[in-house]
């Protein structure tokens, strides 16, 4: 375990700033990507941090059908989210909460996210929305096997229950882990992708709604809460991101190296998303299950060659 | 001791004033009710915060020996949510099943003696009184499922109900046969090292299984439960998934208890019993658009996360591992408490809207979370828990499986709790959607029928028992550490040598509690700054820009569900009749699907009718006429003489 390397006050405090104030950073990467893959110039990084701000200043607008459940999808995914971002360590810089078994907790932290947007959506009585929830839980049913199997995997090579010792584990730098360890990344990254609505699960910027699975429901949410939808899937990409990255990063003497390798390393990946959604269309509803059964397998592979 | 018998006669008379009472027969019985389930509680509590076990003996020599009943820690924590459940019930009755309704008195009676029954049969270490109120319960719950007995639909549940309830009972008999040739008595006692790898613990195990497994409803044995449950008034509903079901649960927990040696394929086949009833339930409930159904179909899921949890804590005896014995059993406890707090409060929810809506039906509801906000908040918070959602009771349950399973896998060198670890994944997902799809059809968009937009709330009556449901659900959610060392203690009765660390500490319960309160509070700033809400609502759906959006044109249940009971094809064999458009103008076309139960539509049913259409053959030897009888007569008397001289 690594000895503290700031004094725990700073520590916290950076991981807290990090957790609230960059999650709007990554989508804007994300979108700059793919701006310049399509030779466009695009909406600048910082856009999404305007976008929050004009829609906080923004009348919200409520179907008549709605009840306040419409309200706790995005309070819930926002707090959840939060919550999540606790337990996960942000590279090698020490994490504020951490204790046998976090890693459940942060499983069901999505979970319960999940259920409450799902909810939101279908309180508007929308056949769209109604559809897009259809397909977030069935897609769901297949994402959290592939992340459960991806944990046992973890736990069985660390020994751990901790999702901080697991990512960051010292043993899994060693040959025997390597393996297994890249079939989990696999696994995740598919999972990952499913989460986040991204190509080639789900396209963020579709113009149909018929084919939406994240984005058709919040299709009436508006200012404020609009706000904290649009800033909990960053803050999901942020929390899921790192939990994807941290087995990748390597350990330097100093914190702020540290901090610095993690920054560099969550670019990394927007930039790798947007090179996803920029080389490869989405795929047909229908193959989505698909897509998501190979992310079991990876895990389920790797689980056995732990066993080995 | 005597308090709880005090407790249990309390209970048992509370249905009898009412017989005589015009009115007010529903408050008597509720008072009675409460007032002898706060004095059992408080009798259990006693015992699970450490309190002297209490036992009784009776005098008549063959039930001399000491301990017929005795209140354990076993039976103390079975005893809160039958004493809990049971006087919610009895309140919700008052609204929901006045004096002015058929069998209204009977239905009342019946309770009381069950509550008894249930009371009685938890303290039971004998095996005369165990099966007095085993049957006391099941006859019973056989009348309270019959209260509607006009409907050929009830009397058809009330009956598969009965002989399922009795073929079980037949294997208790078995069971304590061979519990009274081991030890050569009928009280419960631990029976010896070696017993259970033996020919006849064998045999225990499965008449075990097959007798306890009957009542709890694990799958293949669980047909007779969503007949029974959907037929039954929502609070009896409420009390039979709550708690009566668990009584073969805790037939299998005192199973347990005896054995010190679980051989480790007990485990694995409680645990692979588990897996099967927990994915399979969920998706059968995927499958139903009968709410009450759908519910019971829960019911089965739930009991296959018991026993998941029962499995990995038996692993975990037969091997020698007293953390995921702990865990394993603790989890399996608690998540006993915790499904009959959250499904009775769906059920008492459930009965809520039927009561309302006039109708059982799925696609025929919508909108009423505006129109019965209350039971709405009580029915979301019951789906909250029951899909293991923190910060909530359910997750706290699944919570000490999980964390069994994991350290169970550096354990051993198989990954046996590898199966517990993805069923409980799956089963969670799979729950959370269906419970999406049941609070969204019922209580969210605009209603599909008028009923449903002429719903109204519920009387207070019927929503203070739902209020002390969720309120439960949420303190055991919150500061699981209230429970825990009841749990230690109960778990420590299951087994010897289980003394490894409280189970607060073991499960970093501090921690969950906290991060619990964390949720809570970013929550309620995050409402706080949504707030100031000026804002429109009275405007339509944005639904893409279509201004005339009406109510059928919402998504419904069996569209929500179709995307995964279509995956789960090759399991629910869904049926769907009609639906085929033909032709440039196709004419309206009536569709409709359903799931029907693999073991009784698909196996049980057939199977008892082609027996009853074999057994009319032999009609043809019983004709009716007198000539044929005596020739029968005369060929038997030949036959006997000739086999005699011969």
């Amino acid at each position: 375990m690594s000895q503290p390397l700031l004094p725990l006050s700073i520590q916290w405090a950076v991981h807290l700033l990090t957790l609230l104030l960059l999650p709007p950073l990554i989508p804007g990467l994300i979108n700059k990507v793919k701006a310049v893959m399509a030779g466009r110039n695009g909406p600048p990084v910082f856009q999404l941090y305007y976008d929050l701000g004009k829609l906080a200043h923004k009348r919200a607008v409520f179907s008549r059908t709605t009840t306040w459940v419409f309200l706790a999808g995005p309070i819930g995914t926002v707090a959840a989210g939060l919550v999540a971002g606790l337990l996960v360590p942000f590279g090698h810089t020490g994490t504020p909460l951490s204790f046998e078994g976090d890693v459940i907790l942060f499983a069901y932290l999505f979970g319960l996210a999940r259920f409450l947007t799902v909810l939101s959506a279908l309180d508007t009585g929308s056949s769209f929305e109604g559809m897009g929830a259809a397909r977030e839980v069935a897609f769901s049913a297949l994402a959290e096997p592939a992340l459960f199997l991806g944990f046992a995997a973890l736990a069985k090579a660390s020994s751990s229950l901790s999702l901080s010792t697991m990512l960051l584990g010292s043993g899994l730098g060693s040959g025997r882990i390597a393996g297994p360890l890249i079939l989990v990344l696999v696994g995740w990254a598919i999972v990952f992708l499913a989460e986040n609505a991204r190509i080639p699960v789900d396209d963020p910027n579709t113009h149909l709604e018929l084919t939406m699975i994240h984005e058709v429901m919040v299709l009436d949410h508006s200012g404020r809460p609009l706000a904290l939808v649009l800033y909990g899937a960053s803050l999901k990409l942020l929390v899921l991101g790192a939990m994807l990255m941290d087995p990748l990063l390597p350990r330097a003497p100093q914190a702020w190296q540290n901090w610095l390798i993690f920054y560099g390393g969550l670019g990394v990946l927007a930039v790798a998303v947007g090179l996803v959604e920029s080389m490869s269309a989405r795929f047909r509803m229908t193959k989505v299950p698909q897509f998501l059964i190979a992310g079991i397998l990876a895990s389920a592979f790797a689980f056995l060659l732990l066993l080995v | 001791m005597n308090l709880y018998l005090l407790a249990v006669v309390l209970v048992m008379s509370s249905g009898f004033p009412g017989i005589f009472l015009r009115r007010w027969g529903g408050e008597v019985s509720a008072v009675l009710m409460s007032l002898g389930a706060v004095i059992g509680l408080t009798a259990a509590i006693r015992v699970l915060a450490g309190g002297p076990v209490a036992t009784l003996a009776l005098p008549p020599a063959p039930l001399a020996s000491a301990g017929l009943l005795t209140l354990d820690p076993i039976a103390a924590f079975f005893a809160l949510p039958v004493f809990l459940l049971l006087a919610c019930a009895a309140i919700y009755g008052i609204g929901y099943w006045d004096n002015h309704q058929e069998n209204a008195r009977t239905l009342r009676l019946a309770l009381g003696l069950l509550a008894a029954s249930l009371a009685f049969l938890i303290v039971s270490t004998h095996a005369l009184p165990f099966l007095l109120g085993w049957e006391g319960m099941a006859i019973t719950a056989f009348i309270l499922v019959m209260t509607e007995d006009r409907l050929p639909e009830t009397r058809r549940a009330g009956w598969i109900y009965l002989v399922c309830t009795h073929t079980g009972t037949l294997a208790l008999f078995g069971v304590f046969a061979i519990l009274f040739a081991a030890s050569g008595h009928w009280t419960f006692s631990g029976l010896p090292q070696g017993f259970a790898a033996s020919g006849r613990g064998t045999a225990l195990f499965v008449l075990c299984l097959f007798g306890f497994g009957f009542k709890a409803g694990v799958m293949p044995l669980h047909f007779w439960l969503p007949p029974a449950h959907a037929a039954a008034p929502s609070h009896i509903s409420s009390v039979m998934s709550g708690v009566m079901i668990k009584m073969g649960i805790l037939g299998l927990v005192r199973l347990l208890s005896w054995i010190p040696d679980p051989p480790f394929w007990w485990g694995a086949v409680l645990m692979a019993l588990g897996a099967l009833s927990g994915i399979l339930g969920v998706a059968f409930a995927l499958g139903q658009h009968d709410l009450k159904r759908l519910l019971a179909y829960h019911s089965i899921e739930n009991i296959g996360i018991i026993l998941l949890g029962l499995g990995l804590g038996t692993l975990g005896k037969s091997t020698g591992h007293p953390v995921i014995q702990v865990l394993g059993f603790a989890g399996a406890l608690l998540h006993v408490l915790n499904h009959s707090l959250f499904k009775g409060l769906l059920f008492l929810g459930a009965g809520s809207v039927v009561h309302t809506v006039g109708t059982r039906d799925l696609e025929r509801m919508g909108g009423l979370g505006r129109r019965m906000p209350w039971t709405s908040a009580a029915f979301l918070a019951g789906s909250w828990a029951i899909c293991g959602l923190p910060p909530l009771n359910g997750f706290v349950s699944e919570w000490f499986i999980y964390l069994g399973s994991f350290r169970a896998l550096g354990f051993f060198r198989w990954p046996w709790s590898l199966v517990v670890l993805t069923s409980l994944a799956l089963i969670g997902a799979l729950a959370m959607a269906c419970f999406a799809k049941a609070y969204g059809t019922v209580f969210q968009g605009s209603p599909r029928t008028e009923a449903a937009g002429a719903a109204h709330e519920s009387p207070r009556s019927m929503l203070v028992p739902m209020g002390i449901l969720a309120g439960a659900c949420a303190t055991i959610g919150l500061a699981p550490m209230l429970v825990a060392p009841a749990l230690d203690r109960v778990v420590a009765a299951m087994g010897e040598g289980t003394q490894v660390q409280p189970l607060s500490r073991l499960a970093h319960l501090p921690s969950l509690s906290l991060l619990a309160l964390a949720l809570l509070g970013s929550a309620y700033l995050l409402w706080r700054w949504l707030r100031p809400l000026d804002s429109r609502r009275s405007l339509p759906t944005w639904d893409c820009g279509y201004a005339a959006a009406n109510p059928r044109m919402q998504y419904t249940a069996s569209s929500f569900a179709d995307g995964l009971v279509g995956g789960l094809r090759w399991v629910l064999w869904p049926r769907a009749h009609g639906g085929k458009v033909t032709g440039c103008f196709p004419v309206d076309q009536p569709f409709e699907s359903h799931v029907p139960d693999l073991v009784l539509d698909r196996l049980a049913d057939p199977a008892f009718r082609s027996l009853a259409t074999g057994a009319t053959l032999l009609r043809f030897f019983q004709g009716g006429k007198v000539h044929i009888y005596l020739l029968y007569v005369l060929l038997t008397l030949l036959t006997l003489l000739l086999w005699m001289v011969a």
